[in-house]
């Protein structure tokens, strides 16, 4: 089956995407703002607590267990679930997806729905298949109304409109919510989202959600939220349908007593969020009269075969690495062009789509491991986008366009000349003398012709120093330990490592 | 074979594929035994110096709070809803009549046998607030857990009222996050809230907003 929508959007390479949002000043002074705030709040948070990093290894453990077993969780899930009056559907992909719950929805004969924040629904892209089957999905959650007013995407997965200031939120306030005098003051906004909300809350029938976790052994559903508005779509309508991604499940509900701890602070940088709701099935007289919990699998489960990239899948969705990235930091979420940005995002997207798009996404990362240090599940991310970007080589490699692409013709020079100490020592006198026509007057140098154009296309180099580090190292080496400075032997030691890191 | 069906076997598959051999089940729980847990499960502080966390981490959130003696519950409830003026108030049904303040208007919710009451959301809305007690609260981060146990009621009970005047007795207040689920397991499967403050959004700017959907006055007394 084709999947009915991507959470990849379009077809753009990530720098092609980040130089366009790299002009737009507006965007860049509100992510900046945004995520500067977030940061500071979650260093402060995460800081006080003296056992954060026993926190962060035990969430680690949890979750990498969870997968290591999913099948059998899932399955311990599913009969807890059922047993306690749920139904649980499972989908292969977003098309699947998305027909169960249109189905769900049809037989209740309704024509609108509320909607909780869910990444999972904006993955399968369940808004639009609703609306083309004439439902019309109410988005309650703020950021997800500002988003869904503004005719807008998500820049962020914990709060979507960040790139978004409070006029920006007016403007489409006052527009879609017929509020001409409305006030610029977060606290107008809000109680302009109160008033709008209120009564579908009350009169729908129908509500669709994600899930933060599910818990194996009894069939529960956590879901953590901060405005209420999840609480409304969980408790008040008839019918609840939550679709989740099928790596969320826990073994335990005492499991989040960890994770209920690590998420708050590193995704909102607070000591806990105002609400976290966990439910079992139905219960008579409190709650929906009819729940289903959709399974979606959509390509995650071949993710658990590659041992070094599975690890992706332990992700809890807090978004601390998005903040404390230095890439999304400047570009946003918009460049990464997927539902799922940033630094998990860059690893995650490409994933889910087996290799076939987002192939630029690993690539957009310095890997400087702000994202490792920060991530309360500990997935090495720079460890993952490299072994990605092998994988990407791997492939390319194996077509003839991809054996004389510029790279790879590039990087098989830089190995030959790695390989032999006399030819690298010849490439840089030579180098010594010829760039010295391309340095420019604050002794850097800015562009080199083409082949090697595309090095200095976004980056300032700085020439090569008068004296190697070789030549330094000829001089210094007193007689009778040549071996030790033996310049072939460094030199075949040298090219192995030059080829290993390609 | 229906889609559902094999939709289900072939995700199953899919991941039984991509792991390999299948860990017989008290192999898997030994393994789970075993995980690292070295972070702080009990707490340190005095029952003093813990109630005064508790109160400081609810103040930081935008919620009133009070200590008071078990002998005054009456009288410091009737102060507190004259304070902010409410005088039609819903109640779990199993509220101890002993805690409620005449001049004041009580709609018990719920109850043996009808759960299901004949207040709908609207009317919920439509009240003043609403007075609870609650499971179990957090000190390190200034949460109140409600389980649908005695004195809580269902869920929309304490989630369409604006106001919400909650109860908690000192010996429920735990100092950390994993006491409290130690309190919650046997139970687990009960519909479980937790909440931290009244609502709030910080979607706007990262400017914390209190008061969205949720009740946006929270008052808590602390009975000693």
């Amino acid at each position: 089956m084709k999947p009915a929508a991507s959470s990849h959007w379009s077809g753009r390479d990530f720098p092609v995407a980040a130089r366009e949002l790299l002009e737009d000043s507006q965007i860049r002074s509100n992510v900046r703002h945004a995520t500067n705030v977030i940061q500071a709040k979650r260093d402060a948070v995460t800081g006080e607590l003296a056992d954060w990093q026993q926190l962060r290894d035990a969430g680690e453990a949890i979750r990498a267990h969870s997968l290591a077993h999913l099948d059998f969780y899932l399955e311990q899930f599913e009969q807890g679930c059922t047993r306690a009056g749920g139904q649980v559907h499972w989908a292969r992909d977003a098309a699947e997806a998305n027909q169960i719950v249109l189905g769900l929805i049809q037989r209740h004969g309704v024509s609108e729905v509320l909607k909780i924040k869910t990444m999972t629904s904006e993955e399968v892209g369940l808004n639009q298949h609703l609306e083309a089957n004439g439902i019309r999905a109410h988005e309650t959650d703020l950021a997800e109304l500002i988003i869904q007013l503004g005719k807008d995407k998500p820049s962020h997965f914990v709060v979507p409109a960040l790139h978004k200031n409070r006029m920006q939120v007016r403007e489409i306030f006052q527009r879609e919510m017929h509020l001409p005098e409305l006030g610029e003051r977060p606290e107008d906004l809000a109680s302009a989202a109160r008033s709008y909300l209120r009564e579908k809350f009350f009169r729908l029938k129908v509500a669709v959600s994600g899930a933060n976790f599910l818990i194996a052994e009894n069939g529960a559903v956590c879901i953590v939220e901060s405005e209420g508005n999840g609480r409304m779509c969980l408790t008040l309508p008839d019918v609840l349908i939550s679709l989740v991604g099928i790596e969320k499940v826990l073994p335990r509900f005492r499991d989040l007593e960890v994770f209920l701890q690590t998420l708050p602070r590193s995704a909102t940088g607070e000591r806990m969020n105002p609400y976290n709701s966990i439910w079992t099935g139905v219960r008579e007289g409190d709650g929906p009269k009819e729940f289903h919990v959709v399974l979606l699998d959509n390509r995650r489960s071949p993710i658990l075969a590659d041992a070094e990239s599975r690890q992706t899948l332990q992700c809890i969705r807090c978004a601390a690495c998005l903040n404390a990235c230095p890439v999304y930091h400047q570009t946003g979420g918009h460049a990464y062009e997927s539902v799922y940005a940033g630094p998990i995002g860059a690893i995650l997207t490409p994933q889910l789509h087996s290799m076939e798009e987002g192939r630029s996404l690993p690539y957009a990362s310095s890997l400087c491991g702000a994202c490792y240090e920060v991530c309360p599940v500990k997935i090495n991310i720079p460890e993952v986008l490299i072994h990605l970007r092998g994988k990407i080589v791997e492939e390319e490699q194996k077509t003839l366009a991809g054996q004389l692409g510029m790279w790879n013709l590039g990087m098989a020079a830089a190995a030959m000349l790695f390989a032999s100490a006399s030819r690298l020592s010849l490439a840089q006198r030579l180098g010594q003398i010829v760039q010295k026509i391309f340095v420019n007057r604050d002794g850097m140098i800015e562009h080199l012709p083409f082949p090697l154009s595309g090095w200095t296309q976004t980056r300032d180099l700085k020439p090569l120093p008068k004296q190697s580090f070789r030549q330094w190292w000829a001089e210094r080496t007193p007689p009778g330990e040549e071996s030790i400075g033996d310049p072939d032997r460094a030199g075949q030691a040298a090219g192995r490592g030059g080829s290993d890191g390609q | 074979m229906d889609s559902s069906f094999s939709a289900r076997s072939e995700v199953l598959r899919s991941i039984r594929s991509a792991l390999g051999q299948r860990m017989e089940a008290d192999r898997i729980a030994a393994q789970y035994g075993a995980l690292p847990r070295d972070y702080k499960r009990a707490g340190t502080l005095s029952q003093e110096d813990r109630l005064q966390l508790f109160l400081r981490r609810l103040e930081e959130y935008g919620a009133g709070v009070k200590r008071i003696a078990s002998h005054g519950i009456r009288e410091e409830i009737g102060g507190q809803l004259a304070a902010r003026g409410c005088r039609r108030l819903v109640i779990p049904y199993d509220l101890p009549a002993a805690w409620l303040p005449l001049s004041f208007e009580f709609t018990p919710y719920g109850g043996e046998g009808k759960l299901s009451s004949s207040l709908g959301a609207t009317e919920l809305d439509g009240m003043d607030g609403v007075l609870t007690g609650c499971t179990v609260a957090v000190a390190e981060t200034g949460s109140i857990v409600l389980q649908s146990g005695p004195h809580q009621g269902p869920r929309a009970l304490t989630l369409a009222p604006d106001y919400h005047l909650c109860l908690v007795f000192a010996d429920q207040v735990v100092e950390t996050v994993p006491e409290s689920f130690a309190v919650l397991d046997s139970t687990s499967c009960l519909p479980t809230t937790f909440f931290s403050g009244p609502s709030a959004t910080a979607d706007i700017e990262m400017t914390r907003i209190k008061g969205v959907h949720g009740p946006r006055f929270l008052d808590v007394l602390v009975v000693e």
